[in-house]
């Protein structure tokens, strides 16, 4: 459905989008992920034919988005990061224009605006002025002016920014309930959201896309790591230095606990390596307590700092 | 063409919803009627006077002494109105961000262009025909000739078209709807004092500066002279500023 291919985009000697490629199915959801000025706006900008890649193509249902710019645009429905909403304007007025200028037949148009209003819940504001409606409200007739014309393809940058915990939660029903019938891509900086929401993630840093897999492979395998966390009784230093010693062991963190000599160790070692045998030895041999022990995968948010923060630490 | 009636109406709309529509009418409204004003009393004392001196036989003109002042004043007048009136045209839309709702619409960069000048210009041409009110009056106590009022109002429109469609322009620049203000009204101002530096300045070069002037233009429009060069100055400059509106706007697609 979507196809991106080689995008480049330069601001002046900032290259904000560099050499991505990814396409998109029929009916997926892909989240982008990225840290702030990662180029996820860019790349969406570039996508709904906002403004012109300095290289590369965008392809929208076969259209390529610099030569078929209309047909392209006809295709998206697109929630930008901040709602594009006049506020002078009532809910239906807004809609309608919207309607119009989206070519949508002007004898359905109430029909579609009601299709709509239903479809995001926001039958009851319907003759209220945009610029008094809550911020959960805007993003929704947000949501509702993407979906007029009833485009295939929806792209939604940063949806749940700024919003209240309810109001986040109920966007992500919204943005579920959209999956079942469209395309989507959507961009976010948290994590959870991508995993709750999208079919395949692609990470992106500094302009260029580090990672695109489904949530889950990105977890289990990607990576190249598990850990193990172990709570043991003993001297802080000797402990990390035992561990240390072990093979295949890659990176600790220790967490301190309030009771002395007592603390917990994050063991990151490569993958398909369960060290739990070797740990609780290495334990006992010492004469310490080993107080708690449990092996885990790498979550979603390991990933995400380990792909996009730089090798140094980040203290 | 839909396309664009559905902007220009949503445009219009925005203006007459919030209070600058009402507000720079109602200024201009004010102005021109304190003109009127005085030119009718000075016009007024004058022809008592010459009544009182029983020189019937050489009538007072009420075009050439108290109209035509009147056009010119309000020809400089519309200078300082315009930037009102086109400052918000496309800086409020970069501002609030629903230029991405415009630019991602199947629409093309004309009708956008064109939506948003005809809108901006309609206020422009509500606020000269009000003060057709005052002509009205004229018509009901004397008898102006129609033929004069209505050329120089035809002058009024059209140096207007030039100078809204320069607002746009500027006003497609910046996000910024002060800016977008001052900027057209300094570019207004240039195109008027050029006009005296053309009457300073060498033979060919004088020419040169006086043809561009925005006001010099309409003069013969005061006058009740249609000559078709001041026509052609006049769409000229409003399709120049169409089309850089037009460039601004393409190339806005490339700057973010
Ligand atoms: N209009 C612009 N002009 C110049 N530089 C820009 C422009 N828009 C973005 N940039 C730069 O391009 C880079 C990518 O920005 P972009 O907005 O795409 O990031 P982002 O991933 O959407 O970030 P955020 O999470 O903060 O929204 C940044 O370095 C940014 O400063
Ligand atoms: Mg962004």
């Amino acid at each position: 459905m979507i196809e991106v291919k080689n995008l480049v985009k330069h601001y002046g000697s900032v290259r904000a989008v560099d050499d991505i490629s990814f396409s998109v199915e029929k009916g997926e959801i892909l989240g982008f992920l990225g840290p702030n000025a990662a180029g996820k706006t860019t790349t969406m900008r570039i996508i709904t034919g906002y403004m012109p890649a300095t290289s590369g193509t965008v392809r929208v249902a076969g259209y390529d988005v610099f030569e078929d710019s209309l047909e392209v645009k006809r295709r998206i429905g697109y929630l930008p990061e901040t709602p594009p909403l006049y506020f002078d304007m009532r809910v239906r007025d807004y809609l309608k224009f919207v309607a119009r200028i989206k070519g949508v037949e002007p004898k359905t148009i109430p029909v579609e605006i009601e299709r709509v209003a239903e479809r995001i819940s926001i039958t009851d504001v319907l003759d209220n002025h945009i610029g008094k409606l809550s911020k959960g409200y805007k993003q929704r007739v947000g949501f509702a002016q993407a979906l007029l014309n009833n485009p295939p393809v929806l792209i939604f940058d940063e949806p749940t920014n700024g919003l209240d915990p309810r109001q986040i939660i109920e966007v992500r029903e919204i943005i579920k309930s959209l999956s079942f019938d469209h395309t989507i891509i959507l961009s976010t900086h948290i994590l959870p959201e991508v995993s709750m929401t999208c079919n395949r993630v692609a990470i992106i840093n500094e302009g260029k896309l580090v990672k695109i897999d489904t949530p889950d492979n990105l977890q289990t395998q990607l990576q190249g790591s598990e850990a193990v966390t172990l709570e043991v009784e003993g001297p802080i230093e000797e402990v990390q230095a035992a561990i240390q010693q072990l093979n295949q062991v890659t990176a600790i963190t220790v967490q301190p606990s309030r009771k002395e000599n007592v603390a917990t160790y994050r063991v990151e070692t490569a993958a398909g390596t369960d060290l739990r045998k070797e740990l609780a030895a290495t334990v006992v041999q010492n004469s310490w307590g080993l107080l708690g022990l449990k092996s885990e995968g790498l979550s979603l948010e390991d990933i995400f700092l380990r792909l996009t923060t730089k090798e140094e630490e980040v203290n | 063409m839909g396309n664009i009636w559905t902007i220009f109406k949503r445009d219009l709309k925005g203006y007459f919803s919030s209070p600058i529509a009402y507000v720079v009418i109602g200024l201009f409204l004010i102005v021109t009627g304190i003109f009127f004003y005085l030119l009718l009393s000075s016009f007024l004392q004058y022809s008592y006077a010459v009544m009182m001196q029983q020189r019937g036989g050489m009538a007072v003109n009420v075009n050439l002494m108290m109209i035509r002042p009147f056009l010119l004043n309000m020809s400089v007048i519309v200078l300082f109105v315009i930037p009102m009136i086109t400052m918000r045209s496309f800086s409020e839309e970069k501002k609030s961000g629903t230029v991405e709702l415009l630019l991602t619409s199947p629409l093309t960069t004309t009708q956008i262009v064109f939506g948003k000048f005809l809108a901006t210009y309609l206020l422009y041409f509500v606020m000269v025909a009000v003060t057709f009110l005052f002509m009205v009056f004229l018509f009901i106590w004397g008898k102006p000739a129609f033929w004069p009022i209505f050329l120089g109002y035809c002058g009024i429109l059209l140096m207007g078209g030039g100078l809204v469609a320069l607002g746009n322009f500027i006003s497609s620049l910046t996000e910024n709807q002060i800016v977008a203000a001052v900027g057209t009204f300094g570019a207004t101002m240039l195109l008027w004092v050029i006009g005296f530096a053309g009457d300073l300045s060498g033979k060919v070069l004088g020419e040169i500066f006086r043809y561009l002037s925005i006001v010099n233009h309409f003069e013969d429009f005061s006058k009740g002279v249609f000559d078709t060069s001041h026509l052609v100055y006049y769409l000229s400059l409003s399709f120049l500023m169409l089309f850089l509106t037009y460039q601004s706007i393409e190339s806005s697609k490339w700057r973010g």
